[in-house]
């Protein structure tokens, strides 16, 4: 009998999300996959699965789910309330589900993404080769419903555990971005960067995440369209830098300022809106 | 040197840019340069993303082997043509077709006749998946976009704006102006090969 997991309740966003489909960018195909990678490939690691299986990406939690089979799941991401049929269990530890048991993900104490993996992974069919929701072209498996059922691969055997704190979001940021390509398209980029304040704006979401604040001087007018990467910080024409995340498009027209280094790029994906944010320039 | 932006290092007709710690951003000239620099790349080990644009081509990956292999491309040579041929059938029946002839001084006829009689090659893809930009549309149909964008352009439509021609994957919002459509399929993301249309691949368009 195949095993699978039913979506109860999804909270205010869930998707299906694994490490993405990078390499595709000349074909216009973002990059996608789980905004805070390794939150994913933890919960994945908790479960058994190899790192790169299917979880679930979680906007602010409030995900009920029951297993229609019996299977181990892993909540990560920041520190979150978990329940197994209404009990109390914990975040960041390998949670054993009988058939029919629910799986109740509270919101999150800080951030914003909580990966739910699941042993086996989730087993929809991949688009060019990830199983990974991109909101912005309509790739991938639709946004999660109530009532839909997700089928999961075979599970293997169980690794050693990992033992890890819960992720806290801070409120302020400091976000080390090397500068370039399009510098020079800003009077001295590196101290207007570095003595900038934002907030991260509540129109942010897996594109990008929109920055408010000190506005960033730059030249008018746009660049030929040209190949944009994860972390590349846009700055259009009303100086409010938008740091592009994971569906993010392939090209685009504003200059970037600066590139955020990748290993950072995670803490603005689980920014919530008014989080402080300043940039550290790497020169 | 510490206020100072990371002035680009220019090797020969190349601006290099930073784009992070691991990508550049390749400058040249023009649409034919673009293809050059693709072309002195695209067989190099341990690339991640090779993204060809209007005036640069972005490089992820073998940054090391990407610099080295930049010293020796020449610019000015067109790169051989190894790529597919691409024929796309289209109606021609689209709803900017007398525009696009007034505009050209000639009849419906005749631009049907000029689309479909070019051959084209696709400089890069961008905008939604499968959407190649397209070069060789013939000078008289180099034409603004429309002044106000639909905010639906059909499935399969084909359209030209500025010296491009295109058809749209999918239906998305858009300001070309537009000749006819076609039912080939142009992206497919569970398809072995997704999309029709790779940078570098000819493409002729035939009457349906």
């Amino acid at each position: 009998m195949s095993r699978s997991v039913t979506i109860l309740r999804t909270g205010p966003q869930a998707l299906v999300q694994d490490l993405g489909r990078p390499g595709n960018a000349h074909l216009g195909v973002p990059p996608s996959g789980a905004v805070d990678p390794h939150s994913l490939t933890l919960a994945n690691r908790l479960v058994g699965n190899a790192e790169t299986a299917a979880c679930l990406e979680l906007l602010l939690g409030g995900l009920t789910l029951r297993a229609d089979a019996s299977c181990t799941v892993a909540v990560t991401g920041p520190s979150t309330e978990v329940r197994v049929n209404d009990r109390l269990a914990d975040s960041h530890q390998p949670v054993h589900l009988s058939r029919g048991d629910t799986l109740a993900v509270g919101t999150p104490r800080t951030g914003l993404r909580t990966y739910v993996a699941i042993s086996g992974g989730i087993d929809v069919p991949a688009e060019l080769g990830s199983r990974s929701t991109d909101l912005l072209s309509g790739i991938g498996p639709d946004p999660l419903n109530a009532d839909d059922v997700l089928p999961l691969g075979t599970p293997g055997p169980a690794a050693g555990a990992d033992v890890v704190p819960p992720h806290h979001a801070p409120h302020t940021l400091v976000v080390p971005i090397f500068l370039g390509p399009r510098d020079d398209w800003f009077e001295d980029a590196e101290t207007q960067l570095r003595q900038g304040t934002w907030t991260v704006s509540d129109r942010s979401n897996r594109v990008g995440t929109r920055l408010n604040g000190t506005r960033l001087s730059r030249r008018d007018g746009e660049i030929p369209s040209e190949g944009m990467v994860t972390g590349a910080v846009q700055v259009p024409p009303d100086g409010q830098p938008v740091v592009f995340l994971n569906d993010h498009p392939t090209t685009g027209g504003y200059p970037v300022i600066g590139v955020v280094d990748r290993d950072h790029l995670r803490f603005l994906g689980q920014a919530r809106p008014g989080t402080t944010v300043r940039f550290r320039p790497l020169t | 040197m510490f206020n100072n932006p990371t002035i680009p290092r220019i090797m020969g007709h190349m601006f290099l840019r930073r784009c992070g710690p691991d990508a550049l951003l390749v400058e040249v000239g023009s649409l034919t340069e673009v293809a050059a620099v693709r072309a002195a790349l695209q067989d190099l080990d341990g690339i991640e993303e090779l993204v060809p644009a209007a005036r640069t081509v972005l490089v992820k990956g073998a940054l090391h082997d990407v610099r080295d292999a930049l010293k020796t491309v020449d610019l000015t040579r067109k790169p051989e043509s190894r790529s597919r041929e691409v024929t796309i059938p289209v109606v021609y029946d689209g709803p900017d077709l007398a525009l696009v002839a007034e505009t050209a001084g000639i009849t419906e006829d005749e631009v049907v006749k000029l689309h479909a009689e070019a051959t084209y090659e696709v400089a890069f893809c961008g905008f939604a998946p499968g959407f190649g930009y397209l070069t060789g549309l013939p000078p008289q149909l180099h034409q603004p976009r429309l002044d106000s964008p639909r905010t639906k352009v059909p499935q399969g439509s084909v359209g030209i704006a500025g010296e491009f021609t295109a058809a749209y994957p999918r239906a998305t919002p858009g300001g070309w102006r537009l000749l006819g459509r076609t039912e080939i399929t142009l992206f497919d993301p569970r398809a072995g090969q997704p999309a029709l249309l790779q940078p570098g691949d000819q493409v002729r368009f035939v009457v349906a």
